[in-house]
């Protein structure tokens, strides 16, 4: 479903991934690594179309497609989804209007009917018991002051309702209390399918006992160093990403 | 050679006509509040950008074009299905039309009000109602240094007249709809509206001007609230002339002890504007809220001055000004605060937030407090800003166009100013103003929905 090759991408002067290669099918979920500053963030905005990006190297398949010539929201209608790491507050949207709007020119893009508002608030109040979200958050403008909490639930809300074929969740877990976490976790288990693939992008290990992933990548420094199981995630964990730094060997054995 | 008239004398020329038409057919007082206006208005002239109100706003373009002053009452076919687009759907009210300034008794639909109060022309009230006009149209609520104001005085001959005894409620909204028709000359009309509303009484009071057609005219507009003490008064203006018309208009308020003052201010069309709006809060207690929004495009300039006199202590004041500016139109907004020796325990706040949709928009800024007394607070903040991009890239980021991710944030900047219209049916009317070419129409649906 995505194939991303020798993807180099800088912001100013900055090369921020140095070659990324990776390859994820549908059905999978694939989860990233790595320290602060390594370039997971980076990787996930490139792939949802953020212009402060400029790729320099590489590309980007997505279905055959050339993902990166798409704008933002083609991406989006044709399927990709990028949960963010910091959902913006835009106060004076309301949640509802925003959700239909996004559902909608999804919905014209596949040539299916836009939904009138009632068959909008059908979907919406099923998707609404997965997050275990109140009413009273449709009612608010988009994320204007929700807890970090409330925003991170409203992106996996709004991944439900948009259906994507690729999700890419940004650190979906960081900020996150316990319970919060193990409901954000049981929406995207919920959502696992076999026409779906997942990447889930994190800093801490945390997340993945609750989402298991198919293969975990581990991001240094630009590139993808390593490369596993689920099982690689319970070894940086205990060992930390210490010891990857300490072999930049590894990144050329891991790319060659 | 022939010699040319300069703009001023256009004026007084118009003046003498005026005069000659009128001959005998208008109260003596009246005359002389008009001739007393003439020589202040040609003592003073026409303003230039060397004024420091009218520092950021020439009106030279207003001067090219010698305006007639309209002859009488012309209908010119005028049917109340015309009206229809202005007047706001079901919206059941008192409404008084205006037709290039002079009143329409077959337009408007007054209903019958008891006995003291008084909703109609200002024409037919100057002989029965002489002892609540005549003062306050020669105090000219404190504007004499205005030159337009002076201009619509001396011009003066129609306009709404409103008079509230102490104690009346007015359930309906009262609609002042001032219409302007194109015709082959480009005309000026001077409406002038008097509100006078008594101890503990309150009313909501709209008036809009509109442009029927495209074409260059002037409204020059003057209206003046009195509030008494414990009166309610909300003031609507929706200024929406044509794109090549010119609007300049002053809002003049008197607020007695306790009354609270809300005006909402809504500009969007004209190719020239500029509004006053003073309030002066001329007893304890008194209270006033100024909301504006104004929105212009192309080389729209459109020009907000504000003036608040806090003259007695223990007042309180709020404003809250926004502005969009697109492609090459200007803005400007001063906010002038003055607080006056007496008026201890102020508590004046205000805003001025302003989004550059273009990078040839231009806005002048500026808030100008004056503070003669030690125990107040006040505030001031303006922001000048273009779109978030963040905000842009996460609508995009769920499938919403370019486009739409703009006009809806867009949307939003203006709707924190719409929303605290309180009449629905004319909030109803300004969103969808805005909304107008902009696809979504669906708001309101949605949030009716939930």
């Amino acid at each position: 479903m995505l194939e991303v090759k020798y993807l180099h991408a800088k912001v100013g002067d900055k090369e921020i991934l140095r070659g990324i290669d990776l390859q994820v099918n549908a059905g999978e979920v694939h989860a990233i690594m790595g320290p602060n500053g390594s370039g997971k963030s980076t990787l996930a905005q490139v792939l949802a179309g953020r212009e402060a990006y400029e790729v320099t190297a590489g590309e980007v398949l997505y279905d055959g497609k050339d993902l990166l010539e798409m704008e933002p929201e083609e991406r989006a209608r044709e399927g990709v989804f990028l949960a963010f790491q910091y959902p913006v507050e835009i106060p004076g949207v309301g949640n509802t209007y925003f959700l239909k709007a996004a559902v909608n020119a999804l919905r014209k893009h596949r040539g299916l009917e836009e939904l009138g508002a009632k068959e909008f608030l059908i979907l919406v109040k099923e998707k609404m018991k997965l997050l275990e979200m109140g009413q009273d958050l449709l009612n608010r403008s988009v994320n204007d002051g929700f807890s970090g909490g409330e925003k991170k639930r409203n992106e996996i809300f709004q991944m439900a309702m948009l259906d994507p074929k690729l999700a890419i969740l940004d650190e979906t877990d960081s900020g996150l209390d316990i319970d919060a976490l193990k409901i954000v976790a049981n929406g995207v288990n919920a959502l696992r399918s076999k026409d779906r693939a997942i990447i889930v992008v994190t800093h801490y290990q945390r997340l993945l006992n609750y989402i298991v992933p198919d293969y975990v990548h581990v991001l240094f420094n630009g590139r993808i160093v390593k490369s596993g199981g689920k099982e690689l995630a319970l070894e940086l964990e205990a060992k930390g990403y210490a010891g990857i730094e300490e072999q930049p060997e590894l990144a050329l054995t891991m790319n060659s | 050679m022939v010699e040319v008239m300069n703009e001023t004398d256009t004026y007084l020329a118009n003046f003498e006509l005026l005069e000659r038409k009128l001959a005998g057919n208008s109260p003596p007082w009246i005359n002389r509040i008009r001739k007393a206006a003439i020589s202040r208005f040609s003592e003073r002239g026409f303003p230039t950008t060397r004024d420091e109100e009218w520092k950021f706003t020439s009106v030279a373009p207003l001067l090219r074009i010698p305006f007639r002053p309209v002859g009488g009452y012309e209908v010119d076919g005028l049917t109340p299905s015309q009206l229809r687009r202005f007047t706001f759907g079901e919206l059941d009210c008192i409404r008084l039309v205006f037709v290039n300034g002079r009143f329409s008794d077959e337009l408007s639909s007054v209903r019958p009000m008891p006995s003291g109060t008084k909703i109609g022309s200002i024409a037919a009230a100057l002989d029965s109602h002489r002892e609540w006009i005549e003062p306050h149209l020669a105090s000219n609520s404190g504007c004499q240094d205005h030159p337009f104001v002076a201009l619509n005085t001396a011009f003066l001959e129609d306009g709404a007249f409103v008079y509230l005894p102490a104690g009346k409620v007015v359930e309906q909204p009262i609609h002042l709809l001032f219409v302007s028709t194109s015709s082959e000359e480009a005309t000026v009309s001077h409406p002038r509206n008097l509100i006078v509303v008594g101890d503990n009484s309150q009313v909501a009071i709209v008036e809009s001007y509109v442009g029927l057609d495209e074409g260059a005219y002037f409204t020059n507009a003057v209206t003046q609230i009195v509030a008494g003490r414990n009166a309610v008064i909300d003031h609507y203006k929706l200024q929406q002339e044509s794109m090549e018309a010119f609007h300049i208009a002053t809002l003049a308020v008197h607020q007695d002890r306790s009354s609270n003052f809300t005006s909402h201010s809504i500009s969007l069309g004209g190719a020239l504007v500029r509004n006053d709006v003073n309030a002066r809060l001329d007893a304890e207690g008194a209270e006033c809220t100024l909301n504006g929004l104004y929105m212009a495009a192309g080389q729209q300039l459109i020009d907000n001055h504000t003036r608040i006199d806090h003259a007695k202590p223990h007042c309180a004041s709020h404003e809250f000004y926004k502005g969009i500016l697109d492609g090459n139109a200007r803005g400007v907004f001063n906010g002038k605060i003055y607080v006056h020796p007496d008026a201890q325990k102020t508590d004046a706040k205000q805003t001025n937030k302003t989004l550059l949709l273009s990078p040839t928009a231009t806005i002048n800024t500026k808030p100008q407090l004056e503070i003669f007394a030690d125990d107040v607070k006040c505030t001031h903040g303006a922001t000048v800003g273009q779109l978030d991009e963040d905000a842009i890239f996460y609508l995009r980021s769920r499938g919403i166009g370019q486009k739409d991710a703009r006009n809806l944030l867009t949307y939003a900047f203006a709707n924190d100013i719409v929303s605290r219209i309180k009449i629905p049916p004319i909030r109803a009317y300004v969103e969808e103003a805005l909304l107008a070419g902009r696809k979504l129409s669906e708001v309101q649906e949605v949030r009716e929905a939930l």
